[in-house]
C-alpha cells in the first residue's frame, strides 16, 4: 500500500481515539463518583496511548517528516477523519456513557479483525489496544444496564442520549477511500461486514438494559470524510491551543 | 466503663504508641484520637479531591500528546490518593458521604494551595515541582505515623508523590532549556507558586495549635518551620540548576547555621485563602458541589438497580 494512503488510513483509525479521549479528559475531576471519575480517565489514558501508537508509525511511514505531535494538534479541522458520534460533547453523564457505549462495541469489532491485518504494526497496535477495549465495553454495558434497569430518570435519561446519538452509528460503518484501499490490501478492515454482529450485540445490552433500540431512517455522517458537527472546532482549539500559539516548540 | 478504666485504656494506648505499635481501626482508641485522625485524614483526601482541579483545568490543552497522558496519569493518581485516604478515614466509623458533605458545606478544609489559579502550561511544571514537592516534605513523616490504615496509605502516596515531583521537575527543566517565551513562562509561575508553597507547610511555629499532642501520636514530626526549612534548603539548588530567580530578596545561604534565610511570608494572604477568599475558592467548592450534585441521578440509579439485582438473586434462590 502507497505510504500516504496507508497514513490516511491510519489518520481515520486514530482521530476516533483522539477525539473520543479528549472528550473523556474534559470529565476529570467532575465524575459522578470518585471511582467512575478514574475509570472515564483510564479511558481517555488508553485512547491516548493508542492513538501514539498509531502516530507513532505514521511518522516512522513519513520518515520523521511529521511527528505525532503535528498529526495529533496540527492538521486543519477537515482535515481530522473521526466519526461525528466521538466529538459530540458531554451533555450529561447519559451522553457520555451512550456514545461510549455506540462507539466501544464497534471499536472492539474493529480491533478484532484489525489484529489480522497484514501491516503487521497495525496487528499489533490491535493486539494491545483490545485488551483495554473490551474493558471499556464492559464498563460503558453496565453503566448503560445500570441507568436502563435503574431509576425512571435515569432509564428517560440514558433512552435520550442512545435515541440522539444513534443518528451517528450509521457512519461508523461506511468506509471512506482510505478504508477501501486498505481493506483491498488486506490491511484495513472490512467494516461494512461488522454491522450486523454490532447491531446485535448492542440490542442485546439494550435488551437487558430495558431499553428500546432507536429505529432511525434518517443518520448523519461526514466526519470520515472531514465535515464535522459544529463541536469539533470548539474541542480543536482547546486541544490545539499550546501548538497553535506557541509554535515549533519542545515541551 | 468507669473513669478509671478509661485511664487504664488510655495509659495503655499511649504505651502502644510509644513503643512504635501500630493502631488499628478495632483497637480502641480515645475519641480525641479518632476525630482528629477523621479531622486530618478527611482534611488530606478533600485536598487531593480538589487538587484534581487547577491541574485538569490543563488536560485538555496539554501541548503534547507525552504531556497529555503524563497529565491525566498524574491526575488521576490524586485521585487514587483520594479513594485510598477516604477509605482510611472510613475505617473510624464515619461514611463517606458524611465527608464529602462535610466538605461542600465547607466545614471540613483543604489545602489552600487548590485555590491558586492555574494560568499556563508552566504551572504544570511549577505545581508538580513545589506543591508535590512541599507535600511530599509534609507526607514521608506520616508514613510511620500511629494510625495503621493511614500509615500505609501514606507509604503507597508518597511514592507516587515523588513521581509527581520528578515530572514536575522535567517539564520545568524543559522549559528553561527551551525558547525565550518559554523561559519567561517558567520563571513567572515560579513567581506565582513559591509563596504559597511555603504557606503548605503550615503557619509558624509560635502560631500554630495542638502540635505537642500530635506529635505524641506521631501525626506531626517535626515542626512547620523544620519542615518549611526542609523545603527551601532541598528547593533552592533545584532553581539553580533551572537558571530560575527565587522570588525572594532576602534568600540567601547562611554559612553559620547551614541553612538558607528567607524573608518574610504574607502570612495575611495566607489566613485569608484559608478562611475562604482566596482567587479560587469559591470556585473549587462549586465545582466539587456540582459534580456531586449532577451525580445524583446516577448515584440513584446505580443503588436502584443493585437493590432489583439482590431482589432478584433472592427470588432465584426462593
Ligand atoms: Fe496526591
Ligand atoms: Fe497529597
Ligand atoms: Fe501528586
Amino acid at each position: 500500500m502507497d505510504k500516504k494512503d496507508l497514513i490516511q488510513y491510519i489518520e481515520t483509525i486514530a482521530d476516533n481515539s483522539l477525539i473520543l479521549g479528549q472528550r473523556m479528559g474534559e470529565l476529570t475531576g467532575h465524575g459522578p463518583t470518585l471511582e467512575v471519575d478514574i475509570a472515564c480517565t483510564n479511558i481517555s489514558l488508553d485512547l491516548f496511548g493508542q492513538v501514539r501508537s498509531y502516530f507513532q508509525y505514521a511518522a516512522q511511514l513519513s520518515n520523521q517528516e511529521i511527528s505525532e505531535d503535528d498529526l495529533a494538534f496540527l492538521r486543519q479541522e477537515r482535515a481530522y477523519k473521526n466519526v461525528l458520534l466521538v466529538e459530540q460533547p458531554n451533555r450529561d453523564f447519559a451522553y457520555v456513557i451512550a456514545r461510549q457505549f455506540l462507539f466501544d462495541h464497534y471499536h472492539f469489532l474493529f480491533l478484532k479483525h484489525l489484529q489480522n491485518s497484514e501491516d503487521e504494526t497495525l496487528a499489533a497496535i490491535a493486539k494491545k489496544s483490545i485488551k483495554e477495549v473490551s474493558y471499556h465495553k464492559r464498563f460503558s454495558s453496565d453503566w448503560i444496564i445500570r441507568l436502563g434497569d435503574g431509576t425512571e430518570e435515569s432509564k428517560q435519561k440514558i433512552q435520550t442520549a442512545v435515541d440522539d446519538l444513534w443518528q451517528y452509528t450509521q457512519e461508523l460503518f461506511e468506509p471512506n477511500e482510505a478504508e477501501k484501499a486498505a481493506e483491498e490490501k488486506h490491511i484495513g478492515v472490512d467494516i461494512v461486514s461488522l454491522q450486523a454482529e454490532y447491531t446485535q450485540n448492542v440490542g442485546k445490552v439494550l435488551q437487558e438494559a430495558t431499553l428500546t433500540q432507536p429505529d432511525l431512517k434518517f443518520f448523519q455522517r461526514g466526519g470520515k470524510k472531514g465535515i464535522h458537527t459544529e463541536h469539533l472546532g470548539y474541542l480543536l482549539s482547546d486541544m490545539q491551543y499550546m501548538q497553535r500559539t506557541y509554535p515549533n516548540m519542545k515541551w | 466503663m468507669s473513669e478509671q478504666e478509661v485511664k487504664n485504656l488510655e495509659e495503655i494506648f499511649e504505651a502502644r504508641i510509644a513503643r512504635d505499635e501500630k493502631i488499628e481501626p478495632k483497637d480502641w482508641m480515645p475519641e480525641k484520637y479518632r476525630q482528629t485522625h477523621i479531622r486530618q485524614m478527611s482534611q488530606h483526601a478533600h485536598s487531593e479531591i480538589v487538587g484534581m482541579l487547577p491541574e485538569g483545568n490543563w488536560i485538555t490543552r496539554a501541548p503534547s500528546l507525552r504531556r497529555k497522558v503524563a497529565l491525566l496519569a498524574k491526575v488521576q493518581d490524586e485521585a487514587g490518593h483520594g479513594l485510598y485516604l477516604y477509605s482510611a478515614t472510613e475505617t473510624l466509623g464515619i461514611s463517606r458521604d458524611e465527608l464529602y458533605e462535610q466538605l461542600h458545606s465547607g466545614k471540613a478544609k483543604y489545602s489552600s494551595i487548590f485555590n491558586y489559579p492555574t494560568l499556563t502550561w508552566a504551572d504544570m511544571g511549577a505545581i508538580g515541582w513545589l506543591v508535590d514537592g512541599a507535600a511530599i516534605i509534609n507526607q514521608v513523616p506520616l508514613c510511620n505515623t500511629s494510625f495503621g490504615p493511614y500509615a500505609r496509605a501514606m507509604v503507597r502516596v508518597c511514592k507516587e508523590e515523588s513521581f509527581h515531583q520528578r515530572q514536575g521537575y522535567e517539564i520545568m527543566l524543559t522549559l528553561c532549556n527551551g525558547t525565550e517565551v518559554q523561559k519567561e513562562m517558567a520563571q513567572d509561575a515560579l513567581n506565582r507558586w513559591w509563596w504559597p508553597s511555603l504557606m503548605m507547610l503550615g503557619p509558624t511555629d509560635d502560631m500554630s495549635v495542638h502540635t505537642e499532642q500530635s506529635m505524641k501520636w506521631k501525626l506531626k514530626r517535626k515542626t512547620n518551620d523544620e519542615l518549611r526549612q526542609q523545603f527551601i534548603d532541598q528547593t533552592v539548588p533545584q532553581a539553580d540548576i533551572l537558571g530560575l530567580t527565587i522570588p525572594d530578596s532576602d534568600l540567601k545561604w547562611n554559612e553559620e547555621t547551614g541553612h538558607y534565610d528567607f524573608g518574610e511570608i504574607d502570612w495575611d494572604e495566607f489566613w485569608q485563602v484559608v478562611k475562604g477568599h482566596g482567587p479560587c475558592n469559591k470556585e473549587r467548592l462549586q465545582t466539587r458541589v456540582n459534580a456531586w450534585e449532577n451525580g445524583q441521578w446516577v448515584r440513584d440509579a446505580a443503588l436502584a438497580y443493585a437493590e432489583k439485582q439482590s431482589e432478584r438473586k433472592i427470588k432465584k434462590a426462593i
